[in-house]
Protein backbone atom coordinates (compact mmCIF):
# COMPACT_ATOMS: atom_id res chain seq x y z
CA UNK A 1 0.00 0.00 0.00
CA UNK A 2 1.18 3.51 -0.71
CA UNK A 3 0.99 6.13 2.05
CA UNK A 4 -1.97 7.71 0.24
CA UNK A 5 -3.77 4.38 0.15
CA UNK A 6 -3.09 3.93 3.87
CA UNK A 7 -4.56 7.35 4.64
CA UNK A 8 -7.59 6.68 2.46
CA UNK A 9 -8.05 3.28 4.13
CA UNK A 10 -7.76 4.79 7.60
CA UNK A 11 -10.32 7.43 6.70
CA UNK A 12 -12.75 4.89 5.19
CA UNK A 13 -12.43 2.42 8.06
CA UNK A 14 -12.78 5.11 10.73
CA UNK A 15 -15.87 6.47 9.02
CA UNK A 16 -17.62 3.09 9.22
CA UNK A 17 -16.32 2.33 12.72
CA UNK A 18 -14.12 -0.63 11.77
CA UNK A 19 -11.94 -0.59 14.90
CA UNK A 20 -9.72 -3.62 14.18
CA UNK A 21 -9.21 -2.40 10.60
CA UNK A 22 -8.17 1.06 11.78
CA UNK A 23 -5.73 -0.40 14.29
CA UNK A 24 -4.21 -2.69 11.66
CA UNK A 25 -3.62 0.20 9.25
CA UNK A 26 -2.23 2.36 12.07
CA UNK A 27 0.45 -0.23 12.79
CA UNK A 28 1.10 -0.74 9.10
CA UNK A 29 1.53 3.00 8.60
CA UNK A 30 3.94 3.34 11.51
CA UNK A 31 5.87 0.34 10.16
CA UNK A 32 6.30 2.36 6.95
CA UNK A 33 7.61 5.28 9.03
CA UNK A 34 4.60 7.48 8.32
CA UNK A 35 4.35 10.41 10.75
CA UNK A 36 1.75 9.95 13.52
CA UNK A 37 0.52 13.54 13.09
CA UNK A 38 -0.14 12.85 9.41
CA UNK A 39 -2.35 9.91 10.35
CA UNK A 40 -4.16 12.08 12.86
CA UNK A 41 -4.66 15.24 10.83
CA UNK A 42 -5.02 13.73 7.35
CA UNK A 43 -7.14 10.69 8.11
CA UNK A 44 -8.62 10.31 11.58
CA UNK A 45 -9.79 13.87 12.24
CA UNK A 46 -11.22 14.34 8.72
CA UNK A 47 -13.11 11.04 9.14
CA UNK A 48 -14.70 12.18 12.40
CA UNK A 49 -15.48 15.57 10.84
CA UNK A 50 -17.36 13.73 8.12
CA UNK A 51 -19.16 11.67 10.81
CA UNK A 52 -20.24 14.94 12.47
CA UNK A 53 -21.38 16.41 9.16
CA UNK A 54 -23.41 13.32 8.30
CA UNK A 55 -24.91 13.29 11.80
CA UNK A 56 -25.98 16.90 11.42
CA UNK A 57 -27.60 16.11 8.07
CA UNK A 58 -29.46 13.19 9.62
CA UNK A 59 -27.57 10.66 7.48
CA UNK A 60 -25.68 9.18 10.44
CA UNK A 61 -27.07 8.00 13.77
CA UNK A 62 -25.83 7.79 17.34
CA UNK A 63 -24.42 4.23 17.17
CA UNK A 64 -22.43 5.10 14.03
CA UNK A 65 -21.00 8.14 15.79
CA UNK A 66 -20.05 5.95 18.75
CA UNK A 67 -18.31 3.20 16.78
CA UNK A 68 -16.43 5.72 14.62
CA UNK A 69 -15.27 7.44 17.81
CA UNK A 70 -14.21 4.12 19.30
CA UNK A 71 -12.32 3.18 16.13
CA UNK A 72 -10.41 6.45 16.28
CA UNK A 73 -9.79 6.06 20.01
CA UNK A 74 -8.17 2.66 19.38
CA UNK A 75 -5.75 4.23 16.94
CA UNK A 76 -5.12 7.18 19.26
CA UNK A 77 -3.98 4.83 22.03
CA UNK A 78 -1.11 3.86 19.76
CA UNK A 79 -0.49 7.35 18.38
CA UNK A 80 -0.79 9.44 21.56
CA UNK A 81 2.63 8.56 23.08
CA UNK A 82 4.27 9.08 19.69
CA UNK A 83 2.53 12.42 19.21
CA UNK A 84 3.69 13.49 22.66
CA UNK A 85 7.27 12.60 21.69
CA UNK A 86 7.11 14.70 18.53
CA UNK A 87 5.74 17.65 20.51
CA UNK A 88 2.69 18.02 18.25
CA UNK A 89 0.09 20.17 19.95
CA UNK A 90 -3.47 18.96 20.24
CA UNK A 91 -6.32 21.16 19.03
CA UNK A 92 -6.96 21.98 22.67
CA UNK A 93 -7.69 20.48 26.05
CA UNK A 94 -11.32 20.07 27.09
CA UNK A 95 -12.19 19.34 30.71
CA UNK A 96 -15.64 17.79 31.01
CA UNK A 97 -17.97 16.79 33.81
CA UNK A 98 -21.61 16.29 34.80
CA UNK A 99 -22.46 18.71 37.61
CA UNK A 100 -22.98 17.82 41.26
CA UNK A 101 -26.35 16.21 41.97
CA UNK A 102 -26.58 14.75 38.49
CA UNK A 103 -25.59 11.22 37.41
CA UNK A 104 -26.55 11.41 33.72
CA UNK A 105 -23.70 10.80 31.32
CA UNK A 106 -24.91 9.46 27.97
CA UNK A 107 -24.99 12.87 26.30
CA UNK A 108 -21.72 13.96 27.89
CA UNK A 109 -20.00 10.80 26.65
CA UNK A 110 -21.20 11.42 23.10
CA UNK A 111 -19.81 14.95 23.26
CA UNK A 112 -16.47 13.59 24.54
CA UNK A 113 -16.22 11.21 21.59
CA UNK A 114 -16.81 13.95 19.06
CA UNK A 115 -14.35 16.26 20.80
CA UNK A 116 -11.67 13.57 20.75
CA UNK A 117 -12.58 12.94 17.15
CA UNK A 118 -11.84 16.58 16.40
CA UNK A 119 -8.41 16.29 17.99
CA UNK A 120 -9.15 17.65 21.44
CA UNK A 121 -7.55 16.08 24.47
CA UNK A 122 -10.55 15.34 26.68
CA UNK A 123 -10.27 14.97 30.45
CA UNK A 124 -13.53 13.54 31.75
CA UNK A 125 -14.21 14.04 35.47
CA UNK A 126 -17.31 11.82 35.28
CA UNK A 127 -20.62 12.54 37.03
CA UNK A 128 -21.47 14.30 40.31
CA UNK A 129 -18.56 16.72 39.92
CA UNK A 130 -18.58 19.32 42.71
CA UNK A 131 -17.54 22.94 42.02
CA UNK A 132 -14.32 22.56 44.05
CA UNK A 133 -13.43 19.48 42.01
CA UNK A 134 -13.81 21.47 38.76
CA UNK A 135 -11.61 24.20 40.24
CA UNK A 136 -8.91 21.73 41.33
CA UNK A 137 -8.95 19.99 37.93
CA UNK A 138 -8.70 23.31 36.06
CA UNK A 139 -5.72 24.28 38.19
CA UNK A 140 -4.12 20.90 37.62
CA UNK A 141 -4.73 20.42 33.88
CA UNK A 142 -5.05 24.04 32.71
CA UNK A 143 -7.56 23.16 30.00
CA UNK A 144 -8.56 25.52 27.20
CA UNK A 145 -12.24 24.77 27.69
CA UNK A 146 -14.29 23.41 30.58
CA UNK A 147 -17.72 21.87 29.93
CA UNK A 148 -20.51 21.56 32.51
CA UNK A 149 -23.24 19.05 31.69
CA UNK A 150 -26.66 18.83 33.38
CA UNK A 151 -29.70 16.75 32.51
CA UNK A 152 -32.19 18.06 35.08
CA UNK A 153 -33.77 21.45 35.66
CA UNK A 154 -32.84 20.97 39.33
CA UNK A 155 -29.14 20.45 38.63
CA UNK A 156 -28.77 23.24 36.03
CA UNK A 157 -28.34 25.84 38.80
CA UNK A 158 -25.00 24.12 39.53
CA UNK A 159 -23.68 25.91 36.43
CA UNK A 160 -23.92 29.16 38.34
CA UNK A 161 -22.40 27.57 41.46
CA UNK A 162 -19.50 26.34 39.33
CA UNK A 163 -19.06 29.79 37.76
CA UNK A 164 -18.98 31.33 41.22
CA UNK A 165 -16.37 28.82 42.36
CA UNK A 166 -14.23 29.66 39.32
CA UNK A 167 -14.59 33.38 40.03
CA UNK A 168 -13.67 32.86 43.65
CA UNK A 169 -10.58 30.84 42.74
CA UNK A 170 -9.59 33.64 40.36
CA UNK A 171 -9.50 31.36 37.31
CA UNK A 172 -12.71 32.35 35.53
CA UNK A 173 -10.90 34.19 32.75
CA UNK A 174 -8.28 31.50 32.26
CA UNK A 175 -10.71 29.07 30.72
CA UNK A 176 -13.56 29.05 28.21
CA UNK A 177 -16.74 27.78 29.85
CA UNK A 178 -19.31 25.79 27.88
CA UNK A 179 -22.58 24.36 29.19
CA UNK A 180 -24.99 21.79 27.79
CA UNK A 181 -27.59 19.11 28.46
CA UNK A 182 -31.16 18.27 27.48
CA UNK A 183 -32.99 21.11 29.31
CA UNK A 184 -30.27 23.75 28.74
CA UNK A 185 -30.91 26.64 26.38
CA UNK A 186 -28.82 29.50 24.95
CA UNK A 187 -30.75 31.90 27.20
CA UNK A 188 -29.84 29.86 30.25
CA UNK A 189 -26.19 29.68 29.19
CA UNK A 190 -26.18 33.47 28.83
CA UNK A 191 -27.88 33.92 32.19
CA UNK A 192 -25.21 31.95 34.06
CA UNK A 193 -22.43 33.77 32.21
CA UNK A 194 -21.11 30.83 30.18
CA UNK A 195 -19.05 31.54 27.07
CA UNK A 196 -20.84 29.00 24.95
CA UNK A 197 -23.69 26.56 24.57
CA UNK A 198 -24.37 23.87 22.00
CA UNK A 199 -27.39 21.65 21.50
CA UNK A 200 -25.62 18.44 20.48
CA UNK A 201 -22.24 16.71 20.24
CA UNK A 202 -21.43 17.86 16.75
CA UNK A 203 -22.40 21.46 17.46
CA UNK A 204 -20.28 21.41 20.63
CA UNK A 205 -17.16 20.64 18.60
CA UNK A 206 -17.83 23.53 16.23
CA UNK A 207 -18.58 25.91 19.04
CA UNK A 208 -15.53 24.89 21.08
CA UNK A 209 -13.26 25.33 18.06
CA UNK A 210 -14.78 28.71 17.25
CA UNK A 211 -14.45 29.95 20.83
CA UNK A 212 -10.88 28.70 20.99
CA UNK A 213 -9.91 30.31 17.68
CA UNK A 214 -11.49 33.55 18.84
CA UNK A 215 -9.59 33.49 22.11
CA UNK A 216 -6.28 32.60 20.46
CA UNK A 217 -6.77 35.39 17.91
CA UNK A 218 -7.32 37.85 20.75
CA UNK A 219 -4.39 36.62 22.82
CA UNK A 220 -2.15 36.33 19.79
CA UNK A 221 -1.45 32.63 20.24
CA UNK A 222 -1.20 30.37 17.21
CA UNK A 223 -4.32 28.64 16.01
CA UNK A 224 -4.22 24.95 15.19
CA UNK A 225 -6.69 23.05 13.03
CA UNK B 1 -36.47 -13.70 32.67
CA UNK B 2 -39.85 -15.05 33.62
CA UNK B 3 -42.92 -13.65 31.92
CA UNK B 4 -45.44 -11.31 33.49
CA UNK B 5 -48.15 -13.93 33.38
CA UNK B 6 -46.00 -16.12 35.63
CA UNK B 7 -46.48 -16.05 39.38
CA UNK B 8 -45.30 -13.00 41.27
CA UNK B 9 -44.44 -12.94 44.95
CA UNK B 10 -47.85 -11.45 45.63
CA UNK B 11 -49.91 -13.62 43.31
CA UNK B 12 -51.90 -14.98 46.23
CA UNK B 13 -53.26 -11.56 47.18
CA UNK B 14 -53.99 -10.48 43.61
CA UNK B 15 -52.31 -7.85 41.44
CA UNK B 16 -51.49 -4.48 42.98
CA UNK B 17 -53.74 -1.68 41.76
CA UNK B 18 -52.44 1.86 41.52
CA UNK B 19 -55.57 4.01 41.60
CA UNK B 20 -55.38 7.51 40.08
CA UNK B 21 -58.25 9.98 39.99
CA UNK B 22 -59.25 13.32 38.61
CA UNK B 23 -62.25 15.07 40.17
CA UNK B 24 -64.58 12.75 38.25
CA UNK B 25 -62.64 9.90 36.66
CA UNK B 26 -60.71 6.92 38.02
CA UNK B 27 -57.90 5.08 36.23
CA UNK B 28 -56.41 1.84 37.56
CA UNK B 29 -52.88 0.67 36.72
CA UNK B 30 -52.33 -3.05 37.26
CA UNK B 31 -50.98 -6.20 35.66
CA UNK B 32 -54.55 -7.42 35.11
CA UNK B 33 -55.58 -4.12 33.48
CA UNK B 34 -55.21 -2.63 30.04
CA UNK B 35 -51.83 -0.92 29.71
CA UNK B 36 -51.94 2.63 31.03
CA UNK B 37 -50.88 5.18 28.40
CA UNK B 38 -49.51 8.30 30.08
CA UNK B 39 -49.41 11.07 27.46
CA UNK B 40 -45.97 12.71 27.53
CA UNK B 41 -46.43 15.72 25.32
CA UNK B 42 -47.23 18.45 27.86
CA UNK B 43 -43.53 19.09 28.34
CA UNK B 44 -41.47 22.03 27.04
CA UNK B 45 -38.10 20.22 27.01
CA UNK B 46 -36.59 20.67 23.56
CA UNK B 47 -39.56 22.77 22.32
CA UNK B 48 -38.27 26.29 21.78
CA UNK B 49 -41.52 27.98 20.76
CA UNK B 50 -43.46 26.37 23.60
CA UNK B 51 -40.79 27.48 26.08
CA UNK B 52 -40.94 31.05 24.84
CA UNK B 53 -44.75 31.04 25.11
CA UNK B 54 -44.63 29.69 28.65
CA UNK B 55 -42.10 32.33 29.64
CA UNK B 56 -44.59 34.93 28.41
CA UNK B 57 -47.32 33.26 30.44
CA UNK B 58 -49.08 31.93 27.33
CA UNK B 59 -50.38 28.44 28.14
CA UNK B 60 -52.61 28.06 25.09
CA UNK B 61 -50.37 25.42 23.47
CA UNK B 62 -51.22 23.13 26.38
CA UNK B 63 -54.85 23.07 25.32
CA UNK B 64 -53.91 21.75 21.89
CA UNK B 65 -51.55 19.19 23.43
CA UNK B 66 -54.24 17.95 25.79
CA UNK B 67 -56.69 17.54 22.93
CA UNK B 68 -54.18 15.63 20.81
CA UNK B 69 -53.17 13.28 23.64
CA UNK B 70 -56.79 12.60 24.58
CA UNK B 71 -57.71 11.98 20.94
CA UNK B 72 -54.76 9.59 20.66
CA UNK B 73 -56.07 7.49 23.54
CA UNK B 74 -54.08 8.65 26.57
CA UNK B 75 -55.35 7.33 29.93
CA UNK B 76 -53.35 9.78 32.07
CA UNK B 77 -51.57 13.02 31.15
CA UNK B 78 -48.03 13.82 32.27
CA UNK B 79 -47.61 17.53 32.97
CA UNK B 80 -44.06 18.92 33.05
CA UNK B 81 -43.28 22.64 33.11
CA UNK B 82 -39.50 22.46 33.37
CA UNK B 83 -38.70 25.78 31.71
CA UNK B 84 -35.39 27.29 32.77
CA UNK B 85 -35.50 30.75 34.36
CA UNK B 86 -39.17 30.64 35.29
CA UNK B 87 -41.14 30.06 38.47
CA UNK B 88 -41.71 26.39 37.77
CA UNK B 89 -44.07 25.91 40.72
CA UNK B 90 -46.34 28.71 39.52
CA UNK B 91 -46.30 27.50 35.91
CA UNK B 92 -47.02 23.92 36.95
CA UNK B 93 -50.02 24.97 39.04
CA UNK B 94 -51.45 26.98 36.15
CA UNK B 95 -50.78 24.15 33.68
CA UNK B 96 -52.54 21.64 35.93
CA UNK B 97 -55.54 23.98 36.13
CA UNK B 98 -55.63 24.32 32.34
CA UNK B 99 -55.38 20.55 31.90
CA UNK B 100 -58.09 19.83 34.47
CA UNK B 101 -60.39 22.35 32.84
CA UNK B 102 -59.98 20.59 29.48
CA UNK B 103 -60.09 16.92 30.41
CA UNK B 104 -61.18 14.55 33.15
CA UNK B 105 -58.08 12.34 32.76
CA UNK B 106 -55.93 12.02 35.88
CA UNK B 107 -52.57 13.81 35.87
CA UNK B 108 -49.00 12.72 36.42
CA UNK B 109 -47.27 15.70 38.05
CA UNK B 110 -43.76 15.77 36.60
CA UNK B 111 -40.96 17.87 38.06
CA UNK B 112 -37.55 17.47 39.63
CA UNK B 113 -38.22 20.61 41.70
CA UNK B 114 -39.67 19.64 45.08
CA UNK B 115 -41.46 23.00 45.54
CA UNK B 116 -43.12 22.57 42.15
CA UNK B 117 -44.32 19.06 43.04
CA UNK B 118 -45.70 20.39 46.31
CA UNK B 119 -47.54 23.29 44.66
CA UNK B 120 -48.81 20.97 41.93
CA UNK B 121 -50.17 18.50 44.48
CA UNK B 122 -51.89 21.33 46.38
CA UNK B 123 -53.58 22.54 43.21
CA UNK B 124 -54.54 19.16 41.78
CA UNK B 125 -58.12 17.94 42.11
CA UNK B 126 -57.99 14.20 42.64
CA UNK B 127 -55.37 11.51 43.28
CA UNK B 128 -52.21 12.25 41.31
CA UNK B 129 -49.17 10.28 40.23
CA UNK B 130 -45.95 12.07 41.23
CA UNK B 131 -43.05 11.92 38.76
CA UNK B 132 -40.64 11.23 40.41
CA UNK B 133 -38.39 10.20 43.25
CA UNK B 134 -35.05 8.35 43.09
CA UNK B 135 -33.28 6.12 45.61
CA UNK B 136 -31.22 9.12 46.81
CA UNK B 137 -31.81 9.73 50.54
CA UNK B 138 -32.27 13.47 50.02
CA UNK B 139 -34.96 12.95 47.35
CA UNK B 140 -36.78 10.26 49.34
CA UNK B 141 -36.85 12.51 52.40
CA UNK B 142 -38.15 15.50 50.46
CA UNK B 143 -40.73 13.86 48.20
CA UNK B 144 -42.22 10.87 50.05
CA UNK B 145 -43.81 13.00 52.82
CA UNK B 146 -45.58 15.02 50.10
CA UNK B 147 -46.82 11.85 48.44
CA UNK B 148 -48.15 10.59 51.77
CA UNK B 149 -49.69 13.93 52.77
CA UNK B 150 -51.60 14.29 49.51
CA UNK B 151 -52.51 10.59 49.26
CA UNK B 152 -50.83 10.33 45.87
CA UNK B 153 -48.92 7.58 44.08
CA UNK B 154 -45.28 8.00 43.12
CA UNK B 155 -42.95 6.95 40.30
CA UNK B 156 -39.56 5.85 41.67
CA UNK B 157 -36.33 5.45 39.70
CA UNK B 158 -33.64 3.01 40.88
CA UNK B 159 -30.68 5.35 40.60
CA UNK B 160 -28.80 6.84 43.54
CA UNK B 161 -26.41 9.71 44.07
CA UNK B 162 -23.49 7.73 42.65
CA UNK B 163 -24.78 6.36 39.40
CA UNK B 164 -27.44 5.05 37.09
CA UNK B 165 -26.65 1.35 37.58
CA UNK B 166 -26.06 -0.56 34.37
CA UNK B 167 -26.76 -3.99 35.92
CA UNK B 168 -30.25 -5.15 36.80
CA UNK B 169 -29.04 -6.60 40.13
CA UNK B 170 -27.96 -3.17 41.36
CA UNK B 171 -31.20 -1.61 40.14
CA UNK B 172 -33.18 -4.23 42.06
CA UNK B 173 -31.17 -3.45 45.21
CA UNK B 174 -32.20 0.18 44.85
CA UNK B 175 -35.84 -0.82 44.26
CA UNK B 176 -35.62 -2.78 47.50
CA UNK B 177 -34.35 0.32 49.29
CA UNK B 178 -37.11 2.49 47.82
CA UNK B 179 -39.79 -0.03 48.80
CA UNK B 180 -38.40 -0.37 52.33
CA UNK B 181 -38.13 3.37 52.94
CA UNK B 182 -41.47 4.25 51.34
CA UNK B 183 -43.50 1.56 53.10
CA UNK B 184 -41.74 1.39 56.49
CA UNK B 185 -40.66 4.99 57.05
CA UNK B 186 -43.43 6.87 55.28
CA UNK B 187 -46.34 4.43 55.37
CA UNK B 188 -46.87 4.50 51.62
CA UNK B 189 -48.74 1.45 50.32
CA UNK B 190 -47.00 -0.92 47.89
CA UNK B 191 -49.63 -0.28 45.25
CA UNK B 192 -48.79 3.43 45.29
CA UNK B 193 -45.15 2.81 44.31
CA UNK B 194 -44.67 2.71 40.54
CA UNK B 195 -41.14 1.73 39.51
CA UNK B 196 -39.47 3.24 36.46
CA UNK B 197 -36.82 0.60 35.66
CA UNK B 198 -34.85 3.14 33.56
CA UNK B 199 -35.32 2.63 29.83
CA UNK B 200 -32.12 3.90 28.21
CA UNK B 201 -31.20 4.65 24.57
CA UNK B 202 -30.38 1.41 22.76
CA UNK B 203 -28.37 3.43 20.24
CA UNK B 204 -25.81 4.33 22.89
CA UNK B 205 -25.34 0.78 24.21
CA UNK B 206 -26.75 -2.42 22.73
CA UNK B 207 -27.11 -4.11 26.15
CA UNK B 208 -29.45 -1.62 27.85
CA UNK B 209 -32.67 -3.16 26.52
CA UNK B 210 -31.97 -6.52 28.17
CA UNK B 211 -30.83 -4.82 31.41
CA UNK B 212 -34.12 -2.97 31.65
CA UNK B 213 -36.21 -6.03 30.74
CA UNK B 214 -34.40 -8.04 33.45
CA UNK B 215 -35.17 -5.26 35.92
CA UNK B 216 -38.83 -5.26 34.90
CA UNK B 217 -39.08 -9.03 35.32
CA UNK B 218 -37.28 -8.86 38.67
CA UNK B 219 -39.55 -6.14 40.05
CA UNK B 220 -42.61 -8.03 38.86
CA UNK B 221 -41.50 -11.32 40.43
CA UNK B 222 -40.31 -9.98 43.76
CA UNK B 223 -42.83 -7.27 44.55
CA UNK B 224 -45.49 -7.34 41.84
CA UNK B 225 -45.21 -3.56 41.69
CA UNK B 226 -46.62 -1.51 38.86
CA UNK B 227 -44.06 -0.02 36.49
CA UNK B 228 -43.74 2.73 33.95
CA UNK B 229 -40.99 4.08 31.70
CA UNK B 230 -40.19 6.93 29.36
CA UNK B 231 -40.86 4.86 26.24
CA UNK B 232 -39.35 7.29 23.74
CA UNK B 233 -35.96 7.17 25.48
CA UNK B 234 -35.17 3.76 24.01
CA UNK B 235 -35.07 5.02 20.42
CA UNK B 236 -33.07 8.22 21.01
CA UNK B 237 -30.52 8.82 18.25
CA UNK B 238 -31.95 6.14 15.94
CA UNK B 239 -33.90 6.28 12.70
CA UNK B 240 -37.40 4.77 12.65
CA UNK B 241 -38.05 5.72 16.25
CA UNK B 242 -41.75 4.88 16.24
CA UNK B 243 -41.11 1.31 15.11
CA UNK B 244 -38.51 0.84 17.87
CA UNK B 245 -40.88 2.22 20.51
CA UNK B 246 -43.66 0.02 19.12
CA UNK B 247 -41.45 -3.07 19.53
CA UNK B 248 -40.15 -2.02 22.94
CA UNK B 249 -43.45 -1.63 24.73
CA UNK B 250 -44.89 -5.10 24.01
CA UNK B 251 -41.55 -6.63 25.08
CA UNK B 252 -41.68 -4.64 28.31
CA UNK B 253 -45.35 -5.51 28.81
CA UNK B 254 -44.60 -9.22 28.51
CA UNK B 255 -41.98 -8.80 31.26
CA UNK B 256 -44.39 -6.93 33.57
CA UNK B 257 -44.47 -3.24 32.57
CA UNK B 258 -47.94 -1.86 33.27
CA UNK B 259 -47.77 1.72 31.96
CA UNK B 260 -45.56 4.06 29.96
CA UNK B 261 -45.04 7.76 29.53
CA UNK B 262 -45.31 8.02 25.76
CA UNK B 263 -46.59 10.17 22.92
CA UNK B 264 -50.23 9.16 22.52
CA UNK B 265 -50.38 10.99 19.16
CA UNK B 266 -48.34 8.25 17.51
CA UNK B 267 -50.90 5.67 16.38
CA UNK B 268 -48.19 3.15 15.46
CA UNK B 269 -47.02 2.97 19.09
CA UNK B 270 -50.46 3.14 20.70
CA UNK B 271 -51.70 0.39 18.35
CA UNK B 272 -48.75 -1.83 19.32
CA UNK B 273 -49.67 -1.39 22.99
CA UNK B 274 -53.34 -2.13 22.41
CA UNK B 275 -52.52 -5.20 20.30
CA UNK B 276 -50.24 -6.43 23.11
CA UNK B 277 -53.11 -5.85 25.58
CA UNK B 278 -55.26 -8.09 23.40
CA UNK B 279 -52.58 -10.77 23.14
CA UNK B 280 -51.86 -10.73 26.88
CA UNK B 281 -55.54 -11.25 27.65
CA UNK B 282 -56.33 -7.74 28.86
CA UNK B 283 -58.95 -7.01 26.20
CA UNK B 284 -61.68 -9.60 26.55
CA UNK B 285 -62.88 -10.91 23.21
CA UNK B 286 -60.95 -8.06 21.61
CA UNK B 287 -63.90 -5.74 22.12
CA UNK B 288 -61.73 -2.68 22.66
CA UNK B 289 -59.55 -3.51 19.63
CA UNK B 290 -62.58 -4.06 17.43
CA UNK B 291 -64.26 -0.92 18.78
CA UNK B 292 -61.23 1.17 17.85
CA UNK B 293 -61.25 -0.32 14.36
CA UNK B 294 -64.94 0.54 13.94
CA UNK B 295 -64.50 4.07 15.22
CA UNK B 296 -61.72 4.63 12.68
CA UNK B 297 -63.85 3.18 9.88
CA UNK B 298 -66.65 5.52 10.83
CA UNK B 299 -64.30 8.50 11.02
CA UNK B 300 -62.85 7.63 7.59
CA UNK B 301 -66.31 7.34 6.07
CA UNK B 302 -67.41 10.84 7.10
Amino acid sequence: MTPDEILQGLYDRTLVGNGPGVLELTHQALGMDMEPQVLLFDALIPALEEVGARFERGDFFVPEMLIAGKAMAGSMEVLRPLLADTGVQTVGTFLMGTVKGDVHDIGKNLVNIMLEGAGFEVIDLGVQVAPEKFVAAIEEHQPDVVGFSAFLTTTMPMFKANMNALEKAGIRDEVIVMVGGAPVTQEYADAVGADGYAADASATVKKAKALLADRRARTGAGVLA
Amino acid sequence: MSPAWGSSALAGSGPLHTVLRSATKEVVIGSDQRFCVIGERINPTGRKTFQAQLREGDLSAIERDVEAQVAGGADVLDVNMGVPLTDEADLLVRAIQVVQARTDLPVCIDSSVVEALEAGLEAYQGRALVNSVTAEDERLEAILPLVKKHDAAVIALPNDADEIPMESGKRLELVEKIVRVATQEYGIALQDIVIDPLAMPIGADSTVGITTLETVAGVHERWGLNMTCGASNVSFGMPGRHAINAAWLPLAMAAGMTSAIMDARTAEVVDAVRAADLLLGHDEWGMSWIGTHRARQAAAAT
